[in-house]
Formats: structure tokens, sequence, C-alpha cells
């Protein structure tokens, strides 16, 4: 009879889902309890959909900052003022795109793909971090961006190194050895102008106010506007607080300000004995929305720079496709496959 | 400024690949595939490593690079051509990279005052010269849009590639087998590409030796003053 057998089929798909949830229940306790004991968690382990769409996410982000971010300091590649800056300049940006590179593999590992990740950036699905939204105006500005913008990201990154998905922690250590040097990079660069000529010495001030409210915006909302904060230090993604990290980059900016011979752009900012921290002004969080949202200065320039790149590669990836696809065919039937690999070559 | 025959050649090589690195880096943030962002910026490096080597052999590197006007400039004309499309840089870096790795095995292999710069540069071009031929197989024997597109880039380059084997005072080599031996290796990768050798004068009035005379082309003037208006800007001031 076809009720009997609807009932039946019912039941043991009841069965199935009990059988199911117990066994989510039972991972739920052995992730949770690796998380308590700060052990990694690896890519083939059990992991909540949540923590995997989390990490997706802020993997991404993370990955789509590196690669829109080569293009404020590209802008100034070509004009470089001496040799010397231009080759930091240049391995900085490489080292940028290479960033990208573990970034993306990271996020593999959690069973999305890079494509799919670079199709969410172009039809701006994912964010990059806000702060590659201004323009770089002048030389200073690359020096400013290595002191602060990559002194904020540091600040961001170095407990991410202890963060509990391994491959995301592994990529942080290897960033965050690259990331510090690019940082002293940046501070030589600006003391070289601010100990320059008057020309120089104003062009630098006049870089870090424009760079330093934009860097203090890098660590987020605060934290009672935090949406994902709270969840992310549970499961140990996240170590410490957007404002606790916040607090922590001015604190280690004041007394760098100082010997660069610059001043920060903040009335307010003054030391606070009681509390052993700096105090200092308000954030303009009008701005901060705005530019997420996509109206800070350089959103459509970059966001279409990148398009332009990759629709204009396509024929060139479609070229490699092609080549390897019946290459691969050909070196099937045929044992010898010298001259294609390149590792051949004496 | 008076030139000693081998300042004259350190600056002829070293403009080579001072320009080429500027072209290269222009790529930047602008490449086909993440993967070409690294490999473009490592060979600009790569030969922004070697300029500073040669023109500090010739004077003070950023005077030279940043001081001088166009007419003073001894590149070939080749390494100054814009980038193009993604062919026309790899058909001009598999041209360049041919001559260079040629031209620094035979300086490494002797006792002149190039030969230490050669060694260590020979390494790096021979990386630089498998990467254009590796692209210029996958363009050439890709699909037809990239076939189309190499094909058009390494003919409309051709006519700038006799320049290089002009003889450059003060440089002992053997310029007429290494123009064989750039036929026969380019040859043969543009054949394995499935593509023709191009037919026309590897040099035409403008170009026979006109780079190293500080006869350049259009575009060149264009490019120095981006490279060095923020220089120029501030006299005498260090970065």
């Amino acid at each position: 009879m076809a009720t009997a057998s609807a009932h039946h089929t019912a039941r043991t798909q009841a069965d199935e889902a009990a059988d199911e949830a117990a066994r989510t229940a039972a991972y739920e306790v052995v992730f949770d309890a690796a998380v308590a004991a700060d052990e990694r968690i690896e890519p083939r382990d059990w992991m909540p959909d949540a923590y995997r769409s989390t990490l997706v996410r802020q993997i991404a982000q993370h990955a789509h900052s590196e690669i829109i971010g080569m293009q404020p300091e590209a802008n100034w590649i070509t004009r470089a003022p001496s040799l010397r800056r231009k080759a930091i300049l240049m391995a900085k940006v490489q080292d940028e795109a290479g960033h990208g590179l573990y970034l993306y593999s990271a996020a593999e590992t959690l069973g999305v793909s890079r494509d799919e990740l670079l199709d969410k950036l172009h039809s701006g699905r994912q964010k990059y971090s806000s702060i590659f939204n201004y323009p770089t105006l002048t030389w200073a500005d690359v020096g400013a961006i290595g002191w602060l913008v990559d002194g904020a990201a540091i600040t961001n990154q170095v407990p991410l190194c202890r963060c509990s998905y391994g491959p995301y922690a592994r990529a942080m250590i290897r960033v965050c050895k690259e990331e510090s040097f690019h940082q002293r990079q940046g501070y030589e660069l600006l003391l070289a102008l601010s100990q320059g000529t008057p020309e120089q010495h104003a062009m630098a001030q006049d870089a870090v106010d424009r760079w330093w409210w934009p860097s203090l915006m890098m660590f987020g909302p605060p934290d009672d506007e935090s949406s994902h904060s709270a969840q992310s230090m549970a499961w140990k993604i996240k170590r410490h607080s957007n404002d606790e990290l916040r607090q922590r980059f001015v604190d280690i900016a004041v007394p760098q300000a100082e010997s660069l011979g610059l001043t920060l752009p903040d009335p307010d900012l003054v030391w606070n004995e009681e509390r052993g921290h700096h105090d200092f002004g308000a954030i303009d969080w009008t701005e901060f929305w705005d530019v997420l949202k996509g109206n800070g200065p350089c959103n459509d320039q970059r966001i279409t720079q990148r398009r332009r790149a990759h629709e204009e590669g396509a024929w060139v990836r479609e070229a490699a496709a092609a080549y390897a696809d019946k290459h691969t065919n050909r070196a099937v039937g045929s044992t010898s496959t010298t001259g294609e690999t390149g590792a051949t070559r004496a | 400024m008076t030139l000693t025959v081998n300042t004259a050649a350190a600056l002829a090589l070293g403009d080579d690949a001072l320009v080429l690195s500027h072209r290269l880096g222009e790529w930047a943030g602008h490449a086909p595939v993440l993967e070409e962002e690294v490999a473009l910026a490592n060979i600009a490096l790569d030969l922004l490593g070697q300029a500073r080597v040669l023109l500090s052999m010739a004077g003070d590197e950023d005077e030279l690079a940043y001081l001088r006007e166009e007419r003073a400039f001894r590149n070939l004309q080749l390494v100054e051509q814009p980038n193009g499309d993604f062919a026309h840089t790899i058909a001009r870096q598999l041209y360049f990279s041919t001559y260079q790795r040629l031209l620094y095995t035979q300086l490494a292999s002797g006792d002149g005052e190039f030969a230490p710069l050669a060694a260590k540069a020979v390494k790096e071009v021979a990386y630089h010269q498998d990467h254009a031929e590796h692209w210029t197989l996958r363009l050439g024997d890709g699909t037809d849009e990239s076939h189309e597109r190499m094909s058009r880039a390494c003919q409309a380059l051709w006519r700038f590639t006799g320049e290089m084997f002009q003889p450059l005072d003060g440089v002992g080599v053997d310029w007429d087998g290494m123009r064989a031996a750039w036929l026969e290796s380019v040859g043969d990768t543009l054949r394995r590409a499935t593509l023709t050798v191009p037919e026309g004068p590897q040099t035409g009035a403008w170009t026979a030796g006109a780079g190293r005379q500080g006869l350049h082309t259009e575009s060149f003037g264009r490019m120095l003053a981006e490279m060095q208006h923020l220089h120029r800007s501030h006299p005498g001031a260090s970065w």
C-alpha cells in the first residue's frame, strides 16, 4: 500500500536525520575541544559550516586586499625618485602578489576555488580592505602606506599566526615576516623625507596627515558594532577585539611619529597615565561606512582596473589552457616530453 | 660628458636593462594572471639590479638614470617599445633575453670588466629566456586568437632586432656568431610555437644602430618624462 510505503520512507529518513544530528553533535564536541586546547584545525577535519564560511570570507577578503593593495603602490613604480627606491617598491608589490597567492591557496583548502573568489571580488560580492580606496597622491604616500598601513596590518595579522585554522595561521607566519620588512622600509623612506629638504619634509607630513585616520579604520568598527567579532573570538580565529588592536597600534605609532619628526593629525591625542595608554580622538565612522559601501575616492577605479586586467587577460589564460590540453594529450601517447617543461633547460 | 670606451659600453648595456625594467614595471597590477604579476616583477627587478651595477660602472646611477635627456640614452630601440598586449611584451622579452643570454655567456667566459656582472646575470637571463620561450609556445600554439596575436607581435618587433648585433666598442664578443646563434635559437622557438620567422629586414633606416647613437622612437621621451619627473622636481634632494 502506498501509504505504508510512504510511512516507512519517512521513518527511515527521520532515523537517518537523527543519526546525522547525533553525529554532528559528536563532531562538534571534538571540534570545540580542539579549539579550546589551542590545537590547529586542518582541512580534512570536521568543522561547523559557519566556521568554514567565516574563514572563507575572511581569508578571501584578505587575499583580495593584497591584490587590490598592489594598485596604490604600483601607481608610483614608474615615478620612484631613485633606482634603490624603485627596486624596493617593485619587490614589495611583487611580495603582495605572492601573499595573494598564499592566501588564495589557504582559502582553497576550505573547498572553494581561486576563480570563484576572484569572480566574487570582481562582481562586488566580496570585499577588500577599505584602506586601498584612498589615492596615492605623492611619493611620500608610499612611505606612509609602508609605515602606517602595513603597521596596522601587522598589528592585525600577528595574532592571526595563532589562528585556530592551520593553513591560515601558517600563511600568516610567512606574510608577517615580509610585512614587517616592508613596514621598516616605509618608515625609513619617511625618515629620509622628514630629514630631507623642507619640501620633502612637508610632503611626508602631508602624507601622514592623510593616511593616519584611514589606518585607524583598518581595525574595523568599534567593538559594540562589530557583527562577526564575538563568534570569531570564540572560535579563536580572532584573538583580540578591534578596539584592543587599534589601541595597541596607536601606542606603538605615537613614539615612532616622534622619532620621525612628524606629527599625527589628532589634537586629542594624549598619554593617559592612569590607563597606561594613549587617548585619541573620535574616528569619523560616517566616512568609514561610506568607503565600505563603495563611495570612497578610488572604489570604482580599483575594481575597474582589476576587472579590466582580468578581462584583457582572458585570451592569455585561454591560450595557456588550450596549450596545456594539446600537450597533455600528446604526452599521454609518448614517453618523451623534453623541452616542454622548462626543467630540462640546461 | 667625455666617455671612455668601456664607460660607453656600460651605459649602453645598463640603459638596455634600465629601460626594459621600467617597461615591465608598468605591468604591475595589470597582468593577465597573478603568477605573471610575480614573474614580470621578478624579471623587472633582475634587470634593474643589472642596470644599477652597469650604470654605477659609468658614474652615479641616479644622475645617469634621472638627469640625462632622451638623446643621451644609449639603449636599443627594442627595449623602449611600449608593452602593447601580453604577446608584444613576450615577443620583446624573447628577442631581448635570447640576445642578453648569448652576450652575457660570452662576457662571463672572458676576463673583461663585464665578466663578474655577466657571470651573475647570465643565470637570471637564462630564467627570463625560459619564461619568454614558454609563453611563446603557449601563445603561438594555444588558441587561434593567441596565435594571431603572437604572430603579429613577433612581426611588429622584428625590425628592431638587427640593432642588437651592431658591435659595441669595448665589448669583445663575436657579434656575427651571436647573430647566427640568436637566429637559430629564436627561429627554433618560433617554429615549435607553430609560428613563422618574420621575413622582413631586421633593421630599417631608423633602427640600424640608432638607439645606441641616442636616436629613439617617439614613445621613449614620454616614458622618460614620467620616470624622471619627481627626481628632477627636487634638484639635489636625496631619497
